[in-house]
């Protein structure tokens, strides 16, 4: 693994230095606040503002995701620089988890400045820190499989925009699985709700500070998943 | 260092090369010249692990390359037609990043990527990002990145494309460089090139090998054929008798006087060019003394003959003309 070690330093030093990654950085925060602005004013119970801070967080969360993923390896692969890494004695496997865990890292960073926004209503509300940490731990996770989605998708496309648009495609999809599975039968119903990206394992789970292990293996699977078929389509292109 | 056998390469149902064999020995500098479209870049692409073989046996340093594609990328420096640049780095920080993904210790990395960038070069525009920098510097980065781990097997595919005169000289200095410490592999469809950097070549056309040996082993297999060509004048004092029709009658007497020489082959239409007369002819030896002598015994003024084409450019033109109708019949 020291392979994925070297890119995932390369992967954060780019972060520091490129426009691209500092303005998204400061977008997502700028809406984050927003989103606070907008949705925390509706109500004064100090649990509800909390919540509705992680719900419109969780949309920033998965469309930054999307932007940071897709441009990981559809750049490499249109620029022509992914021949350094096919060439050198590196695993896909490598590969990928560099790019996935230096993604998640700058995601971790932008989403602990946002920490700020619940400590405020900690230091006005009745909130407890527990509630905070389960939220941002479902942000991440959250976070993460869409990271996932994202860089699958790149792996398909050389083109950031049609990676950009697989991706969102594919996150959609499985927000939308929820609303699908009411016009189903059991047992097809449960068990496309239970694939649903947001409604069920964050709406009803981390955004009021409930953990449930089962919430938390679901996003660890679909990152897991992801990030599986990331490997193996690289793997194809690489020594096809 | 390199042993291949019966390798061929298809897309779909197109064959991309082969089935082609050969082996190449430690130490020695190949290339590999053809036309564009004729295999070079799968064969290396092959060779440097990044496609594999639809079918055959390679094998670098004695590991396979087919079962072991990781072992071999170790021992591997590869420079694609586009280097693989990330053009927010700088030069040093892009050599570190390369040394690190070919396993250079910790301890020797700083030692190497110097060595690097003074072997290519580079030592002045180090700390420059690489985006800033010309096509040629890019060029030179891409061939440091192939060597900054010390590799045992060098892979340049087409080295000099876009580069301007002056750096196509430069960087024919860096591969000769390279010629003492490492196997050499180089892609062109460049004569010149091939013929001052390698010491052996393998001509390919239609994803076959077409040719293989020394420019001079190439050159002997193919009956070395000349193709020589001259252009005289006529002049009016020696021309003696009227003729009837100027042009016509000093068509003939060229044709005449070139014909008559021993061992031509063939004689061109002379072409009016200027003041003169140009000819093409082909002869199975170096007649090009025994030419001059019967222009001037002539009473014909002589203004330039030579090569049409370099013996290398003769060879290679006749073996991928050679392998075209072999591949259409």
């Amino acid at each position: 693994m020291r392979a994925a070690a070297i890119i995932f330093r390369r992967e954060m030093a780019t972060y520091r230095q490129s426009l691209v990654g500092r303005i998204a950085g400061a977008l997502a925060l700028l809406l984050m606040g927003v989103a606070f602005q907008v949705f925390g004013s509706k109500t004064q119970l100090s649990g509800e503002m909390l919540s509705q801070f992680f719900w419109g967080s969780s949309g920033v969360v998965m469309g930054l995701a999307i932007l940071l993923s897709v441009r990981l390896l559809a750049e490499e692969q249109q620029s022509g620089s992914i021949l350094l890494l096919n060439t050198s004695p590196v695993r896909e496997s490598e590969i990928v988890l560099g790019k996935f865990f230096s993604a998640a890292t700058y995601l971790a960073i932008l989403l602990a400045v946002s920490v700020y926004i619940p400590l405020l209503i900690k230091s006005e509300g009745k909130i407890t820190g527990s509630q905070i940490f389960v939220g941002y731990l479902g942000l991440m996770l959250l976070g993460s499989a869409t990271l996932a989605i994202g860089i699958f998708a790149s792996t398909l496309a050389r083109q950031q925009i049609v990676a950009a648009v697989i991706g969102a495609t594919i996150v959609v999809l499985m927000l939308l699985l929820y609303q699908f599975s009411r016009k189903l039968d059991p047992p097809m119903r449960d068990i496309l709700a239970e694939l649903d990206l947001w409604w069920i394992h964050f709406q009803q789970g981390f955004m009021k500070g409930v953990f449930n292990l089962k919430d938390a293996v679901y996003y660890v699977a679909v990152t897991y998943f992801f990030l599986l078929c990331s490997v193996k389509t690289l793997e194809m292109k690489r020594w096809q | 260092m390199i042993q291949v056998s019966k390798l061929s390469k298809y897309y779909g149902g197109k064959r991309a090369l082969g089935p082609v064999s050969f082996e190449i020995d430690d130490g020695e500098t190949v290339g590999f010249l053809g036309l564009n479209g004729a295999g070079k870049t799968t064969a290396l692409r092959i060779l440097a692990c990044d496609l594999r073989p639809s079918a055959g046996a390679v094998s670098v340093g004695g590991i396979d390359a087919v079962t072991d594609p990781h072992e071999v990328r170790k021992r591997i420096g590869f420079l694609p037609e586009h280097p693989p640049l990330y053009q927010e780095m700088t030069v040093s920080s892009y050599l570190e990043f390369a040394a690190d993904l070919r396993r250079v210790a910790r301890g020797d990395r700083t030692r190497l990527v110097g060595e690097a960038l003074e072997v290519t070069d580079l030592t002045d525009v180090a700390g420059d990002l690489i985006n800033t920098l010309s096509h040629g510097y890019r060029q030179r980065v891409g061939l440091a990145q192939a060597i900054v781990h010390k590799p045992a097997l060098v892979i340049l595919d087409e080295p000099t494309r876009g580069l301007d005169p002056k750096q196509i000289v430069e960087m024919r200095k860096l591969i000769h460089g390279l010629k003492d410490r490492h196997t050499v592999l180089i892609s062109s469809h460049i004569l010149a090139e091939v013929s001052q950097t390698c010491d052996r070549l393998l001509v390919l056309g239609q994803g076959r090998i077409l040719g293989a040996g020394t420019e001079a082993e190439l050159a002997a297999h193919e009956g070395n054929v000349k193709l020589v060509s001259i252009t005289v004048r006529v002049p009016p004092a020696a021309s003696g008798e009227p003729y009837r029709d100027g042009e016509v009658d000093a068509r003939k007497r060229i044709t005449s006087v070139l014909s008559r020489i021993d061992g031509v082959t063939e004689v061109g239409e002379p072409q009016s060019r200027g003041d003169g007369w140009a000819v093409s002819l082909t002869s199975a030896k170096d007649l090009r003394a025994e030419i001059s002598r019967a222009v001037v015994q002539a009473g014909l003024d002589l203004l330039k003959l030579d090569y049409a084409r370099s013996e290398l450019e003769n060879t290679f033109l006749r073996l991928v003309d050679t392998g075209a109708a072999a591949e259409a019949a």
